[in-house]
Formats: structure tokens, C-alpha cells, sequence
């Protein structure tokens, strides 16, 4: 008989040895499910983690196009593990990047034909500001109604593509465009644009936050006494008012960070690779971010590892499609494995396996 | 006819053989913004592809990729097509205009074609496009006719031109033959969203509307419809959509006609240019008597003198000899833009951000 004994406390070799085993385990049942849709499984495999980094003829795109993917998934995702640390959900970060890529693309757009340093500055705080404001809403209405944050951000979200499309069609449409739908390019406004800072490196402006961010979120949840504060509240909430903290001023500054960086990642994203606001300028970079960030653990290191994983799955998918002709349906269902094998397995952190009747072993 | 088949086999023959000499087959490559599933927007270019690999065989090589989201993500997807081998990419999604543009200017010897787009930054880049507002004319004329409440409904997109000819070129001919029909549009903001859908058809229904068109993907128009039990009807959107137009008794279903996307014959044309030498940049706005925008078959629910007058317009505008843009038409403000005889230019219909005469709604800003 095979059963489950409750660990004192988490294992800490699986804590970290988890991922690995999902990672293994999602090749294995992908690489079934591509047999049997008639695949080679072992080059559909290759083709996902392998080519994007190592192929001669792609590689020298792909490598740098990883960190462009990454690179919001990162920022967004440190943001969200904060509040998860702490039990505070936002699940509405698509919709924080929304508004922070309207907000920013809105000051370049006002700002336009202006030739000066001070715009991308001032874009970029007006990103972080939108992403805040609207994670606020969700915050204000949890501290001060008891409102549930996750059913309001969540909505927020819709509310957010909504405003995005009333913008790509109104306030902030190309006025050259013809009647069409979609802002100005920011990428052919130089004062305006976030482009590779390095070229062929795919390192932007973002990619950079990204990981200063990643060094900052690791040193405030090691060393600082917020991330003192967000631990013992995850961990024990009655615990966390003896050592001093206020819940609804940590809940709002969990909400107000993962919503600025979101806004931030959304900023980034309008004023570069995206390049304009349009109808369905989000692409799921919010609603991705959650899966990065328990895949990372919620620890900093783990995300920026998570997230260069998950853009490779995103790239190599893309190249699995069309280079084999496999279904979009099976790249999403095999991204989709990855964190459902990651919560299964998890259980071994928690638990021990124990073969034999209870008493006896 | 026999002409037209001798021709097309020696057209076939020469791309053959032209090909032949060519060491590779040629890669035709095709970006989808959803999933080709089995009918709707994508499913139509999808079986434009397969029918490039019917018409040239061994050939030609066809590689797709579905669900590509507009923006970044296309560009990327396009540069990985160029940098495999693609000798043609054909974008099927009015918001890869900016991505494509800047794909093509990377690869030069690479021919880059974008559906229902406007911007030819570069010359490998080509536009294209099908003019489905003939379609709307022939269900219009259908509509005006059978409708008994003489109200009628669209369910409208986005307010883009494209979008807004449709609606125009829908009510102009359904109030041509019924001067009391009365147009409800509802803005769903979306192409494919069959809850939506979905609700807008339910909301036109409880208001009366017995005719309906739609401008977006899904069949959950026809399946709200279906539920009123023949009172009301509709038609197939880019697909045929033919499992609505019969009910399970044999008795006709909701869906009547419909506005079929063919876009076989532009992709069979364009791979067999590239394919014998005689590929230009172009663009390209093809209709009925291309044989891009096919009417779906009429039902026995559409009264016999009603499918004669509509097989007439067909015929006309398949002839070139009927413009479904033919003045006298005026704006909702009562001023004349074609006058009695005049038919519409390309450009001015490609930018129509107006409502024409009689339609009481605005156009949201």
C-alpha cells in the first residue's frame, strides 16, 4: 500500500527539485501526446528547447527574441509573487498592463513630434502610475469594503480591454491612419521608442528593469523588513499582527507594486515591440505571468529562470508549428502540462511517499 | 469554356515545368490569427493554402502556423517563416500591417503578402483583399425582401471602414425594395466571441429583428436564431455554415445563403506567378467575378421570385455590369456623395467612415 505521510516541514531539496521533475515529466507526456498525434516526438522535443537557442539557422533571431518574451513575463511575475508571498492574489495583472501601456503611449502620443530625453522618462512613469492606479482599485475596495481582490482584478481586466479598445478607435487613433483602428507606430518615434539598446541582443529598456528588478525583489524579501513583513503574513497572518504589521497597508503596497510593474511591462511593450496601441494589443503576458511565477517558485531567481523557460516553450512552440506542422491546440496544452505537473508534484515537498501498511514500515 | 480549361492547363504546365527547373519547391507560408478549427475566417484561408497544394503538388511546400496574436509575436513568427526558407508569406490578419512591413524590409528576396491591409512600405510587399460588400448587397436585397417586421440587424465588429461599407452596402439594397426596413447594428468589439455574438442576436430578436447578418465568425448568431423556431433568419458569415440550414425534420433552418471567403483562387494565382517568374507587387481587391466572395446555397426558405432576383444581382455583379455602390446614394446628412448612374472609386469606399441615408444609428467614435 502506498500512502502519504505529512512532512514536519517542506522538504527543501524538493522544493527546488520539483520544477526539474515537472519539466521532465511534461517532456515525457508531451512528447506521448506528440507520437500520437503522429510526430516525432524526440525532434518535436528538440525543436521546442533545443533549436530556439542552439539551431544554426534560427538561433542568432531566436536568442535574443527569448529575452524580448521573457522580459515582461519576468517583471510582472515578481510583482504578482510579492502579493502571493503575503496571500494577497492579483490575478488582474493583464489588465494593470493595459492601462500602463495606455497611460504611457498616451503621454508619447500628447507628446508627439516632440524631439527630447524627458519623453521616454516621463512615458515610463506614467506606465508605472497607470498599472498602479488600477491595481489600486482592487486594493482600496479589499482594505477598505473587504471586497475579494481576486474577483476584482480579475474583472478589472475586462473593464481594461474594453478602454483599450475605446482608445485604439477614438482618443488615441492614428489621425494619418486613414480610419483605421491602432495609435501612431511608437517604434518610428525616436524620442518615443524602446529599442534594443544593444543591437541583436534583444536587451530593451525592459528587459534591463526586468532584471534590476529581479536583484531589488531578492534583496527586499532577504534582507529588508517588508520582506520580513510579506513572509510572516503569508506564512501566518495572526503571527504577522504581533510582529507589527498592518495588514491593509501591506495589502495595498502588494497590489501598488505588482500593478506598477505590470503597468511598467506594459509600457515597454507598446513602445517596442508592440510599437502601437491596437484593439488586442495584450497578448496574455498577465494572465502567463502567474504560471511564471509559481513555476519560480515565487522566488526572484526562480522567476527569471521561469521565465526564460516559458518564452523558450513560447518560441520553439512557434517553430514546432510550422516547422511540423503540430496544432497550436498542443502547444498550449503542453504549456498548460508544465504547471499542472508542477502543482502535482508538488505534493512531495509537503508529503512523503510511504510504501507498507501504517505501524508496519 | 474548353478555352478556359485549355489555358489553365497550360498555365499549370508552365508552372510545372518552370518549377521543375527550379531546384527547391517553393515554400508558401500562411499566418493565422486564430485557429483554423472547422469554418470561419482562418478555416477559408486555411483551405486557400490547401488548395495551393492541391493545384501545384509536389511543387510546392505549405507550412501554417495558427493563432499568432497581432503584434510582436507576428513579427517574430514572420522573421522565423523568412529565416526557414518561405519563398512567399501570406498574413491573413489586418493587425500584422506593422509587423509585416518591417519583416519585409529585412528580407528583400522574400515576397510578404498581407490580407486587408493598406501600408506597401517596401516592394516585396503586397496587399490584398476580397470585396465582400457584393456579398452584403445580395443578402441586403434578400433581407429587405423577406423581412416581416421590416426591422433587420447587423452584428457589426469593429467600426472600420471595411466593417462600415458592409453595413451600408446591406441596408442600401434591403431599403432599395423596402423602403420601411428599419437597421439595428450592434458593435460586438470582437471577431470571434460567440457569447457575444450570441447576446447581440438575442437582444435584436426581443426587439423585433427577423433578419440577421453578421460580421463576425462564429455560428452562435444562426444558433440563437434557430431557437425562434423559423420566425427569423440569417445567413453564414465566411464560411458556409451549411449544418444551419437544414433543421434535423428537413425543413429549412436559419440559415438561408450565405457569404462565402474564397481566397483558393488569388493564393493558386499568386504561388503560380512566383512559381513562373511573372510574380509583381500589387494590390489586389478581388470579389465575385474573381470568384473570391461566393454566395452560399439559397434554401427553399427564401421564396423562388425572391432567389431569382437575388441570382440576377449576382450575375450582374459577377459580369462587372452592377456596382453595389451606385448613386443616387446620399449621407445621413442628406448630402449627395454618387450621383443618379455614378459608381463609387476604390479609394473613397476603402476610407468610408459614414452611414449612408436612412440608417438612424451613429457610427461610436
Amino acid at each position: 500500500m502506498i500512502r502519504l505521510e505529512r512532512r514536519p516541514q517542506p522538504s527543501r531539496l524538493w522544493v527546488w527539485c520539483t520544477p526539474l521533475l515537472a519539466v521532465a515529466l511534461t517532456m515525457l507526456a508531451g512528447g506521448l501526446m506528440f507520437a500520437a498525434l503522429g510526430k516525432d516526438p524526440i525532434e518535436a522535443i528538440r525543436t521546442i528547447f533545443f533549436d530556439p537557442l542552439f539551431n544554426p539557422q534560427f538561433a542568432s533571431y531566436s536568442r535574443p527574441q527569448l529575452l524580448v518574451k521573457a522580459g515582461p513575463l519576468i517583471l510582472i511575475a515578481i510583482g504578482l509573487a510579492l502579493g502571493f508571498r503575503a496571500g494577497v492574489w492579483n490575478i488582474g495583472a493583464e489588465g494593470q498592463y493595459i492601462m500602463g501601456a495606455i497611460c504611457g503611449a498616451a503621454v508619447a502620443l500628447a507628446l508627439y513630434p516632440l524631439d527630447s530625453p524627458i519623453v521616454f522618462p516621463a512615458m515610463v512613469l506614467a506606465g508605472l502610475l497607470g498599472g498602479f492606479a488600477w491595481a489600486m482599485i482592487p486594493g482600496v475596495l479589499r482594505t477598505a469594503f473587504n471586497t475579494n481582490e481576486i474577483l476584482v482584478s480579475l474583472l478589472l481586466v475586462y473593464v481594461a480591454e474594453q478602454i483599450l479598445a475605446a482608445m485604439a478607435l477614438g482618443l488615441l487613433r492614428n489621425p494619418d491612419g486613414g480610419g483605421f483602428p491602432g495609435s501612431r507606430n511608437l517604434q518610428q518615434y525616436p524620442s518615443a521608442a524602446n529599442l534594443e539598446l544593444i543591437a541583436g541582443t534583444g536587451m530593451h529598456w525592459g528587459v534591463v528593469t526586468a532584471f534590476i528588478t529581479v536583484i531589488l525583489a531578492y534583496i527586499v524579501l532577504t534582507r529588508h523588513v517588508l520582506g520580513f513583513h510579506i513572509r510572516v503574513t503569508g506564512s501566518s497572518p495572526r503571527a504577522a499582527r504581533f510582529a507589527g504589521v498592518v495588514p491593509a497597508r501591506l495589502i495595498l503596497i502588494c497590489l501598488g507594486v505588482s500593478g506598477a510593474l505590470a503597468g511598467m511591462a506594459g509600457l515597454y511593450e507598446v513602445a517596442g515591440p508592440a510599437g502601437q496601441i491596437t484593439i488586442d494589443f495584450n497578448s496574455g503576458y498577465g494572465f502567463t505571468a502567474i504560471i511564471v511565477a509559481f513555476l519560480g517558485r515565487l522566488h526572484p531567481v526562480g522567476i527569471l529562470l521561469a521565465g526564460l523557460l516559458m518564452a523558450l516553450t513560447y518560441i520553439g512552440g512557434e517553430l514546432a508549428q510550422f516547422m511540423l506542422g503540430l496544432p497550436a491546440a498542443a502547444i498550449q496544452l503542453f504549456q498548460g502540462m508544465l504547471l499542472f505537473f508542477l502543482l502535482g508534484v508538488d505534493v512531495l515537498s509537503n508529503y512523503r511517499i510511504r510504501i507498507g501498511r501504517p505501524g508496519v514500515a | 469554356m474548353k478555352l478556359k480549361t485549355l489555358l489553365t492547363s497550360t498555365a499549370l504546365a508552365l508552372g510545372v515545368a518552370n518549377a521543375a527547373a527550379a531546384q527547391d519547391p517553393t515554400q508558401a507560408c500562411f499566418v493565422y490569427v486564430g485557429p483554423i478549427g472547422d469554418g470561419g475566417w482562418t478555416y477559408q484561408h486555411h483551405q486557400g493554402a490547401l488548395a495551393v497544394k492541391e493545384a501545384y503538388g509536389d511543387k510546392v511546400e505549405i507550412q501554417w502556423q495558427e493563432n499568432v496574436p497581432e503584434g510582436a509575436d507576428s513579427e517574430r513568427v514572420m522573421t522565423q517563416m523568412a529565416l526557414s526558407g518561405c519563398d512567399i508569406v501570406f498574413a491573413t490578419s489586418f493587425g500584422y500591417m506593422d509587423p509585416i512591413n518591417n519583416v519585409a524590409a529585412k528580407f528583400p528576396d522574400v515576397k510578404f503578402e498581407h490580407a486587408t491591409g493598406y501600408k506597401r512600405m517596401h516592394p516585396n510587399v503586397t496587399t490584398y483583399n476580397s470585396r465582400f460588400y457584393e456579398g452584403r448587397a445580395v443578402v441586403g436585397h434578400i433581407a429587405g425582401r423577406m423581412t416581416e417586421t421590416n426591422k433587420i440587424g447587423y452584428i457589426a465588429s469593429f467600426p472600420i471602414p471595411e466593417v462600415v461599407m458592409g453595413i451600408n452596402s446591406y441596408y442600401h439594397h434591403a431599403a432599395k425594395v423596402n423602403p420601411d426596413v428599419e437597421l439595428v447594428v450592434t458593435w460586438v468589439y470582437t471577431w470571434f466571441d460567440p457569447a457575444k455574438e450570441a447576446d447581440a442576436a438575442r437582444a435584436m430578436l426581443d426587439q423585433g429583428v427577423d433578419v440577421i447578418t453578421a460580421h463576425t465568425d462564429s455560428t452562435a448568431p444562426l444558433a440563437e436564431i434557430a431557437k425562434e423556431g423559423g420566425k427569423a433568419i440569417g445567413f453564414g458569415q465566411a464560411s458556409d455554415m451549411a449544418a444551419f440550414a437544414y433543421n434535423d425534420d428537413g425543413t429549412p433552418g436559419p440559415r438561408v445563403a450565405s457569404i462565402i471567403d474564397d481566397w483558393s483562387p488569388y493564393y493558386v494565382k499568386r504561388v503560380g506567378q512566383l512559381m513562373d517568374g511573372s510574380y509583381e507587387q500589387t494590390d489586389s481587391w478581388g470579389g465575385m467575378p474573381e470568384g473570391e466572395v461566393v454566395i452560399g446555397e439559397m434554401t427553399d426558405a427564401i421564396p423562388a421570385d425572391v432567389q431569382a432576383e437575388a441570382q440576377g444581382m449576382i450575375d450582374a455583379i459577377t459580369a462587372g455590369e452592377y456596382h453595389p455602390f451606385t448613386g443616387p446614394m446620399s449621407n445621413q446628412a442628406g448630402e449627395q456623395f454618387l450621383a443618379e448612374g455614378e459608381t463609387i472609386e476604390d479609394g473613397p469606399l476603402l476610407g468610408m467612415n459614414f452611414y449612408i441615408e436612412g440608417i438612424t444609428a451613429e457610427i461610436p467614435q
